[in-house]
């Protein structure tokens, strides 16, 4: 973003805005240039590089345990995403038509600000109290809780542009509630809750502290973010920059995906 | 079909749903909170403010001090990376903005916990930080960069300066170039412009930017674990081992309660400021 009016000292400080921008895009994708890079290492070790190599991903689309982790994950997120775009799409056009704000924004804003581990482990309590039993099913619920906020969150910015007089429109012409919303409403939303849906998966997806917790101890019901947690903490295998390149792929896929169907919705 | 049953009707599986696995568990905690610890771990039904009497034992203070002067200067760091930046991307021709802010958010989007491990990668003594450094021959032996306070700040920065660019450029983008032109026509320089002008109407931007940045770091329990490599704690790792490991969950519930209070004062100040602000634009 260089500036075309520049000369001179003042030329430079013009152009500083946009050698600052360009130093913190280094800062944020550098880190995971690395590790794509790393991906390709045939050394496997962080640290020389021993030559091109797709070994690594070879290991990992035979290893049993990522493979079972990976769709878990998968369960768990087109599940909570199911339900939370549902739930959270009808929540965003019930709280827009009444305007009401104070606490049931601050109740919608929640699950986004307040700490995941205070969420883990306040879920972790209920579900013990409830003595349920936990596994697959109990981290669905509880992806749902912030998915349910997001999906809300992101419909509603939809329909803040949204002219309620076409709904009045609609009735006035003989059109039911049911057809109302199928025929005008849904239409007009449906960028942002396609959107919301791929944002909800990919949250889901690389959630690791709420589903750590209310995994319960089975194996059977370890995701994939558990399973690279385990990886990290407990001897770093060079599989890992292999898997971690695929999934930040996918999540830039989703993201950018996300972007196009309903432009503007992640930020500008 | 009435208005409000309708309403009522679209409104209940969510706040159903946020009231059944958000609300009763938080207040459960609270519950939890009051209470003595079992013998073997579970919970004694016998009242006691001794959990929250316990936060502020010297040992438990100093994490907790530790805790918040962490995710201050990391605070204090996204902020000073993020505002220049969601500055230049206002300065940009309006199409390209978008595509800029696109870039700056995207790498919130991938794995945490790729992300703070790539700095594992970077900082450790043999990675590629340090080899750069030797090879430069700016240093004799390896530096300690990771498992140490620099390396979780680092790291929490690292994850949320794209949180803090969105917010500011949410304020900046927002104010009419008019007034930009209306202080430099009057005759101020831009240093001037931006300090009377610019910085006051994106306090918002700044104040919500900063609260959750500060919020997710002093609750942080992912980056404290890993670039602290255990060794360095913070309340979300306290909480962390209270629940699995001391199982002590009346007091892992007296702590959460106090990171709980310490959010929602600051949601409250920055609900006050933004009030504050937006009456002074009246």
């Amino acid at each position: 973003m260089k500036r075309r009016d520049g000369k001179g000292g003042g030329g430079l400080l013009r152009m500083a805005p946009g050698v600052h921008l360009g130093a913190v895009y280094a800062f944020l994708y550098l880190p995971i240039l690395v590790l794509m890079a790393l991906s390709f290492n045939r050394a496997g070790l962080p640290t020389a590089w021993g030559g091109f190599s797709l070994e690594w991903y070879g290991k990992l689309a035979h290893s049993d345990a990522i493979l079972s982790a990976a769709a878990n994950t998968l369960i768990v997120a087109v599940v909570s995403t199911l339900l939370a775009v549902a739930i959270g799409t009808l929540l965003a056009l019930g709280v827009e038509a009444r305007k009401a704000g104070g606490a049931l924004d601050a109740l919608l804003f929640a699950p986004m600000i307040i700490p995941d581990i205070v969420l883990a482990i306040a879920l972790l309590s209920f579900f013990t109290a409830l003595q349920f039993t936990l596994g697959l099913h109990s981290i669905i619920l509880s992806h749902v809780v912030f998915n349910i906020a997001f999906v809300c969150a992101v419909v509603r910015t939809r329909l803040k542009a949204f002219d309620y007089s076409i709904i009045e429109a609609s009735a006035d012409l003989g059109a039911g509630p049911f057809t109302t919303f199928r025929r005008v409403t849904l239409p007009v939303i449906l960028p942002g809750v396609v959107a919301a849906a791929l944002l909800a998966f990919t949250l889901s997806v690389d959630e690791f502290i709420i589903a750590f917790f209310t995994a319960g101890a089975g194996a059977g019901s370890t995701t994939l973010p558990m399973r690279i947690y385990a990886m990290i903490r407990f001897g770093v295998t060079p599989e890992i920059n292999a898997m971690a390149t695929l999934i930040v792929l996918a999540s830039f896929t989703l993201v950018f995906a996300a972007q196009r169907v309903n432009r503007g919705i992640i930020g500008g | 079909m009435g208005g409000r049953l309708k309403n009522g009707l679209l409104l209940a599986p969510g706040l159903g749903w946020l009231g059944l696995f958000m609300v009763v568990p938080c207040a459960i905690v609270f519950f939890f909170s009051f209470f003595e610890r079992g013998t073997y771990g579970g919970i004694e039904y016998h009242f006691t403010l001794e959990n929250f009497r316990r936060t502020l034992d010297p040992l438990y203070l100093s994490i907790l001090l530790d805790s918040g002067r962490i995710a201050a200067l990391a605070t204090l760091l996204a902020l000073l990376i993020a505002y220049p930046a969601a500055y230049a991307i206002s300065l940009a021709p309006r199409r390209r903005q978008s595509v800029y802010l696109f870039l700056a958010i995207l790498p919130f989007w991938s794995n945490y916990l790729i992300r703070t491990y790539a700095w594992m990668v970077l900082l450790n003594r043999e990675g590629i930080v340090n080899r750069a450094l030797a090879s430069l021959g700016v240093i004799d032996a390896p530096l300690p960069l990771l498992y140490n306070e620099f390396a979780v700040v680092t790291g929490l920065v690292y994850n949320y300066v794209p949180f803090v660019i969105l917010a500011v450029y949410a304020s900046v983008s927002r104010i009419d170039p008019a007034l930009r032109e209306a202080s430099e026509d009057l005759g101020a320089g831009a240093a001037r412009t931006f300090l009377r002008v610019i910085l006051p109407l994106t306090v918002p931007g700044v104040v919500a930017g900063c609260v959750f940045v500060f919020v997710l770091s002093i609750g942080n329990f992912i980056t404290p674990d890993l670039l602290g490599g255990g060794r360095f704690l913070m309340v979300g790792n306290l909480i962390y081992d209270q629940f699995l490991t001391a199982r002590d969950w009346p007091f892992g519930a007296g702590l959460s309660m106090m990171l709980i209070g310490i959010m929602m004062a600051l949601l409250f100040i920055q609900a006050v400021m933004v009030n504050r602000n937006a009456a002074v634009r009246e």
